[in-house]
């Protein structure tokens, strides 16, 4: 199962730079686990005590995982994932 | 009735619309809350106003005080205009990449605005915002962020009016910025309706805007819970622009750009209601109108230009 992972800025010194990042899985946490053989040291900024970071966002298809299931929530061949920073956003 | 003692008593009560074509299917149907029909034409009309009530009643703001926001443009408008009637000066903290309208808008009421820098987005505009706070305290911030006087303007307010005028509602969408909108609607409807999906569209900007230096600059609003939604998506100018027109185009509707990203996920929900079998009414809020956004270019040429110009400023 191969999905494309966008990696914010932040990130992409654990992707040398790349924006984005090809990986495998059926849950986005395999999707983690892949990126970590891949690309060290990312989990530990994507993931806290089993939960995704307080401040991290994590969507599939641009649907947000934490209403999916969160680190459960399934990934189908072909999905995209994408990684960002929580930022305040929206109209105010 | 539709006569009011003034502008400020003309708050609220906005129309519904139904949108018989842009409605993927006969049982599932959409509506458009038109909030940009509020006394200064968008839904921050309302917890402007109430932040600022509230603050009177709790003796916070009296005659003369100056209120500090730290806002993007239409709470500022908000609260420009209701300064400007009960006679408080007002700051506002704004990133530097918002609409030139916004700005002239402001002006126009007489706030003053200072600046903080595009990279960073409104993080910098809030955290500006609290320093200014420390450095004059004497002056009121109402903090739209984190004031449960935010929620309780739609809860009191547009959650109820949205029941009224459709017991039926199965679906709410809201633009996610503050977070009081979906939150105050979302727990009032789901008291009154405990199945009811409240789905949040947030805005996703270029990658200028979330620059920060590491992951524990970012900023999650004090109001925000969590448990209150059922469903978020992410959406950006292309998409966001792209219904933006159509809504135009099918509608009549001429709405902001912040609507285009709430219609698109208004239209995913509805999407999978169609291919559920099931019935549904989905109500999502038309924000502001397109007025203030026309300097931007979100109307006019290709959607690829349009996305291409939008890029790097805050478009909601």
């Amino acid at each position: 199962m191969a999905v494309t992972v966008s990696i914010p800025t932040i990130l992409r010194t654990h992707t040398g730079g790349e924006k984005s990042v090809q990986a495998a899985g059926s849950t986005v946490l395999e999707v983690i686990e892949d990126l970590e053989a891949k690309h060290g040291g990312l989990k530990e900024r994507l993931v806290k005590d089993e939960k995704l970071h307080r401040f991290v966002n994590v969507y599939v298809n641009d649907e947000d995982v934490r209403f999916a299931g969160g680190l459960e929530a399934s990934v189908a061949d072909g999905d995209n994932l994408t990684i960002l920073p929580a930022v305040a956003g929206g109209m105010r | 009735m539709a006569r009011y003692d003034s502008l400020l008593d003309a708050l609220g009560d906005t129309p519904l619309i139904g949108l018989p074509n842009l409605s993927p299917a006969e049982g599932v149907r959409l509506w458009a809350k038109l909030e940009d029909r509020n006394p200064t034409g968008s839904i921050k009309d309302r917890p402007a106003l109430k932040m600022i009530e509230d603050a009177e009643a709790e003796g916070r703001l009296r005659p003369g005080s100056t209120i500090l926001e730290p806002t993007s443009g239409n709470t500022g408008i908000s609260l420009a205009m209701a300064a400007k009637l009960k006679g408080y000066g007002l700051v506002c903290v704004m990133p530097e990449n918002t609409s030139d309208e916004r700005r002239q808008l402001l002006q126009a009421y007489g706030a003053r605005i200072v600046f903080s820098p595009a990279a960073g987005g409104s993080n910098q505009a809030v955290a500006q915002a609290k320093e200014l706070a420390k450095l004059n305290p004497d002056w009121v911030m109402l903090y739209q962020y984190g004031n449960p006087s935010n929620i309780a303007a739609h809860y009191t307010g547009t959650g109820p009016e949205i029941l009224r005028d459709l017991p039926s509602v199965t679906h709410f969408v809201a633009g996610l910025g503050t977070t009081g909108t979906l939150v105050g609607v979302g727990r009032y409807l789901r008291e009154q309706k405990p199945d009811v999906q409240i789905i949040a569209a947030e805005p996703r900007y270029g990658e200028l805007v979330y620059g920060l230096r590491n992951l524990d600059e970012g900023f999650v609003p004090e109001l925000y819970d969590e448990e209150v939604l059922t469903g978020r998506y992410s959406v950006g100018s292309y998409d966001a622009l792209r219904r933006t027109r159509q809504l135009l185009e099918t509608e009549g509707i001429f709405a902001g750009i912040s609507t285009g990203a709430i219609v698109h996920a208004a239209l995913a929900a509805a999407d999978k209601s169609v291919r559920a079998g099931k019935e549904a009414d989905v109500v999502f809020i038309v924000a502001d109108a397109g007025w203030k956004y026309l300097s931007t270019g979100a109307y006019s040429g290709t959607l690829d230009e349009a996305a291409q110009r939008l890029d790097g400023q805050l478009w909601a």
